[in-house]
């Protein structure tokens, strides 16, 4: 009884099936935006790999790149200001970090909105109060929080890289109906061509105490690796981890094996 | 239920004579996992993923417990909770990649389990009820993993909600009041949210119990083995204790291995980007895709474009996906062949590693864009699907003459060390 009734189930999927097949056309609504769009650029980190370490001082330059240019626009919720300790600064410098910002806070004596000097347990401040203001300085436009950006994008770090450097006069072959609209820029690595962000960076913009060379390809360099850091401040540490647990887990099974060998020595299975 | 010659258990000690006079739990555990099971002697590796299983079932519940101590089910903080772990709770970094990456370390030893059964026959009489709770635990992983995808309330989370619950409003008529009602709302928000994770805490538990269930009928029989022939005496069998305990040891020691490496140096591999993009209602994904683990059933839903017999495209996708799942539950039936193994099927084994190539090419097809040639492949892939089991499989078992099989299990191993030493003596 089941079979004669799988059978006739079958068939009808089957047959289902092969009317969908006769019925989809096999061409593809052309996307012409595709022929433009690139592929990221990869950028090398020393936070790479199998064998990782932060380079504490690109981190720091990073950063300034974040304070002096981003931070404009963009909102770092997850970070604190406690957790730059990690880039090699000393409580000290953390603390009068923190205080160079503003934060919202309360008047004690009135309940009355206010801001004060920022503490090391404060995350870093958004440039806007709130979603609208963001949208009504920025054309319409949200600019994203930065915290997890390089993991909440197809492509991670090479891309946001690729995007920071990517700005380019569109190309004169680009259809009219890609060509960058009223304050939109062209840049072939974001995803419909256009974005509302302005080339952020401009060569010799943010100057280094080290000296550093301060190029845009330099600073977008910079502040990538400022990103992965925010993004993931455990993953030096996580690779890490992850040797010591692999080195216990192959002389346990290593010993495991042996047993499983002496156990069985005599048995022909 | 187990041999004749299955060893008793014998308390030596003051203690556990006492304990097994009032609980005879040591007893239990002692015939389940201990010397008083007889397993065949002639098991490959292939036999170590129900117990790898159970380890990565034992894994999400016990990181799972700990994450729920740190994380807020409500649809405002939920995606910030989740942060908070990553970032300011001692070791939360690695209980959060590890519960994510345990869930897909558990569906690759359920997968391979799973074809395990399909290529050694262990469907068939007498394992029938062991199959059919095995595929209760499958749809029971199912649901959970979804609703666990959920609760961290990224952009794939909430339109991963969406689409699913979406299946529901396929229903003629009363689908669209059954799919508020299930969400708490018209689309995915804080009473969904809510039930997913109550219900992601409670079903870990269901599947624990049908676990047992799943033993205890596997215990009646006993273990099948790579000949498919049924165990005839003691000699065809060794004790699960210590034989199959430090097998088992070695393979959870593999299965640790590359479960570290997956989630210490690669913990993103095969999750989303998007999904570290806090929900959107207002902002669909590019591509809405599921966990890999759900792609080849994302394809069978995909693949029906075509309003057939006055029913929805979208209707025939949903039956069409929960089919492929259902028709698992008649497969001791639909295969009607006397032979287990495929090692004695060699037409059956020809179409056993279709099916894996199949299923492989419907999970691709799952991952990609809805576009050509994808498209296609997928309708291709899923008629095959069903072909498959409802016809070819039936058709097979009748048609198929088995090659010439062992007397018993202790020839097939005698036999087969003859003939390695007999080669390696030519050698």
């Amino acid at each position: 009884m089941v079979r004669p009734l799988g059978f006739l189930v079958g068939l009808g999927f089957i047959v289902a099936l092969l009317c969908a097949i006769f019925t989809t056309p096999l061409t593809n609504e052309p996307q012409a935006a595709h022929a433009f769009h690139k592929h990221p650029r990869h950028i090398a980190l020393s936070s790479d790999g199998l064998f990782p370490h932060w380079d504490k001082a690109k981190l720091q330059r990073g950063m300034q790149v974040y304070k002096e240019v981003c931070s404009a626009c963009h909102s770092l919720n997850y970070v604190a200001f406690r957790d730059i300790a990690e880039l090699g600064y000393t409580e000290g410098q953390v603390k009068s970090f923190a205080k160079s910002f503003q934060v919202p806070s309360i008047n004690p004596d009135t309940g009355e909105p206010a801001t004060r000097d920022g503490l090391p347990s404060d995350r870093f401040p958004a440039p806007y109060a709130n979603e609208v203001a963001a949208r009504a300085a920025n054309n319409n436009a949200l600019p994203p929080d930065l915290s997890l950006i390089t993991k909440a994008r197809e492509g991670g770090k090479d891309y946001l890289y690729s995007l920071l450097i990517g700005f380019e006069n569109p190309p004169k072959n680009l259809p009219k109906e890609l060509q960058p609209g009223t304050g939109l820029h062209y840049n072939p690595y974001f995803p419909n061509l256009n974005l509302a962000m302005a080339p952020p960076l401009a060569d010799g913009q943010v100057t280094f105490a080290d000296g550093s060379p301060n190029d845009v390809k330099a600073m977008a360099s910079d502040v990538t690796a400022f990103l992965v850091w925010t993004a993931e401040p455990k993953l030096v540490k996580r690779v890490w981890t992850g040797w010591a647990v692999l080195l216990y887990l192959l002389i346990f099974t290593g010993l495991t094996y042996m047993a499983y060998r002496n156990i069985w020595a005599n048995k022909e299975h | 239920m187990s041999f004749p010659w299955a060893k008793n258990y014998e308390p030596q000690q003051p203690l556990m004579k006492w304990l097994d006079e009032k609980l005879p739990l040591p007893r239990l555990v002692y015939n389940a996992v201990g010397a008083g099971y007889p397993v065949p002697r002639n098991l490959n590796y292939f036999w170590n993923f129900g117990v790898l299983a159970g380890a990565a079932l034992a894994i999400q519940i016990i990181t799972g417990i700990v994450l729920a101590m740190h994380y807020a089910a409500n649809a405002g903080v939920a995606f910030d909770s989740v942060e908070h772990i990553m970032r300011d709770v001692n070791a939360g970094w690695f209980i959060r990649y590890a519960h994510m990456n345990g869930a897909s370390m558990f569906f690759i030893v359920v997968y391979l389990h799973i074809f395990r059964g399909l290529y050694y026959g262990s469907y068939k009489a007498p394992r029938e009820m062991v199959w059919l709770l095995g595929v209760v635990i499958f749809l029971l992983m199912m649901a959970t993993a979804f609703m666990g995808y959920v609760l961290p309330w990224g952009q794939m989370s909430f339109w991963g909600a969406q689409v699913i619950t979406g299946f529901f409003s396929a229903i003629p008529v009363v689908g669209e009041p059954i799919r508020v009602w299930l969400l708490g709302g018209f689309a995915p928000d804080n009473a969904a949210l809510n039930r997913f994770f109550s219900l992601h805490y409670l079903l870990p538990f269901v599947i624990a119990g049908v676990v047992v269930l799943h033993i205890w009928a596997l215990h009646i029989p006993g273990s099948s083995n790579p000949t498919g022939i049924e165990v005839k005496d003691e000699q065809d069998t060794v004790p699960f204790h210590p034989y199959y305990t430090a097998k088992d040891g070695f393979g959870l020691g593999v299965f640790l291995i590359l479960f570290v490496a997956l989630t210490f140096f690669s913990p993103n591999l095969l999750g989303h980007a998007d999904n570290y993009i806090p929900a959107n209602p207002l902002s669909t994904p590019a591509h809405i895709v599921p966990e890999w683990y759900f792609w080849p059933f994302y394809a069978i839903l995909r693949a029906f474009t075509f309003n057939f017999l006055w029913i929805d495209a979208k209707l025939w996708g949903v039956i069409a996906m929960f089919a492929s799942i259902a028709l698992l539950f008649f497969l001791p039936w639909l295969d009607s062949s006397p032979v287990k193994s495929s090692k004695y099927r060699p037409l059956y084994r020809i179409f056993f590693w279709v099916l894996v190539a199949d299923v492989f090419l419907l999970g691709l097809c799952g991952k990609m864009p809805a576009e050509q040639p994808w498209v296609i492949l997928s309708q291709i892939g899923a008629a095959y699907y069903f072909a498959h089991f409802l016809i070819i499989l039936p058709i097979v078992s009748r048609i198929e003459r088995p090659l010439p099989m062992p007397n018993s299990i202790t020839e097939a191993v005698l036999a087969k060390h003859a003939g390695t030493s007999s080669a390696s003596a030519t050698a």
